[in-house]
């Protein structure tokens, strides 16, 4: 693909995203924290019901050869450090890296001006140490680009379709719930 | 197409939206949703404008070049898309300091820009040490069933969590 045209396509579908994320509540300081301190479930309903609806049409079309998948490579080490600090920073901003582009687009000053760029700050800290971190703590407990099929050694589908079930069946408790 | 002018979709229609949208990205531009990079990439175009191109000589921007790429642009047009979704729905607001914080911390401007920023650095830095965000991991990976976007995911609530609790718990 053109770069051209690969920016173009990046922009309409930014639009779309920020439009969805917008509408469902979470450019919103208050909805991450309800998330955060269990109190509203929002954030985790559009997340668990975006993979379920993804996860169908991206392997029904890799299944067909239309695309390849890439999933992330990493390690004990990377993901599940870099997870716990996302996370702290998650509860102390109250966006992350997508919803706060939406929360600037939504007018909040704290996001602009604060959040964004502390993000900006962050990343550029950590690629200042990243010759530092790149062959320790980073290839702790290596992964590689494992999957859950490959670690459990089946096809792709007998891993999409139980999940499937059972992701709609989370969010059919957590309705009965009255999450 | 009063929809479009409704201030709040059900989540499931959004999560539904995403889903779909994500078969797009793949179709088309043969790429996954995700933000994170884009503000790594920022950051090294910044320190080009302040130090120069040596700054594309470091281990870390040969690996996430100082450019504007696909994801650069889609996370400027998710500024427009909520920017358009409020003003439709009159849900567009200039606003320092969000209600929940201020019920607990105050409406002091300033306190909040500050803990923001504080928030950011660390959502930055964990975000390039674990390899993506909420959406690149939290959405894009774990429909891949990618095992690092499982772990990713996980800990980003696991620690949210936790501070959430210590924050309006303890301190609060």
């Amino acid at each position: 693909m053109k770069t051209r045209s690969s920016l173009i396509w990046g922009f309409l579908f930014g639009i779309i995203f920020g439009f969805l994320l917008q509408k469902g509540g979470v450019t919103k300081y208050d909805v991450i924290l309800g998330q955060l301190l269990l109190e509203d479930f929002t954030v985790l309903k559009i997340m668990l019901s975006a993979v379920v609806t993804g996860m169908i049409g991206i392997h029904l079309m890799q299944s067909l050869g239309w695309i390849q998948l890439n999933p992330k490579s990493g390690s004990w080490g990377k993901n599940a450090i870099g997870g716990l600090i996302f996370g702290l920073g998650f509860a102390v901003l109250g966006y992350c890296p997508g919803t706060i582009a939406g929360a600037v687009g939504n007018g909040y000053l704290d996001a602009l001006v604060g959040g964004l760029v502390g993000i900006i700050v962050g990343s550029g800290l950590f690629a200042s140490l990243y010759p530092r971190l790149k062959d320790g703590i980073l290839k702790k407990g290596d992964l590689g680009n494992l999957t859950l099929p490959r670690l459990l050694k089946v096809n792709d589908w007998v891993v999409v379709l139980p999940l499937f079930a059972l992701l709609i069946l989370l969010l059919y408790l957590m309705e009965q719930a009255g999450l | 197409m009063d929809w479009l002018y409704q201030v709040r979709w059900s989540p499931y229609a959004v999560g539904i939206g995403i889903g779909v949208l994500s078969w797009f990205t793949w179709l088309i531009s043969k790429k996954a949703i995700g933000c994170s990079t884009s503000f790594a990439r920022t950051a090294g175009m910044i320190e080009k404008l302040i130090r120069g191109k040596q700054v594309e000589d470091e281990p870390y921007y040969q690996e996430v070049k100082p450019t504007i790429d696909w994801q650069w642009m889609l996370v400027v047009g998710m500024v427009v898309g909520a920017l358009i979704s409020s003003l439709l729905s009159g849900d567009f607001s200039w606003q320092w300091v969000p209600t929940r914080w201020a019920a607990a911390f105050g409406t002091n401007p300033l306190n909040r820009t500050l803990v923001a920023l504080v928030g950011g650095v660390l959502l930055g830095f964990g975000a390039r040490w674990a390899g993506g965000c909420t959406s690149g991991h939290g959405i894009s990976g774990t429909m891949q069933l990618a095992v690092s976007s499982w772990i990713s995911s996980i800990c980003f609530f696991v620690g949210g969590i936790a501070m959430a609790q210590i924050l309006f718990g303890l301190i609060a």
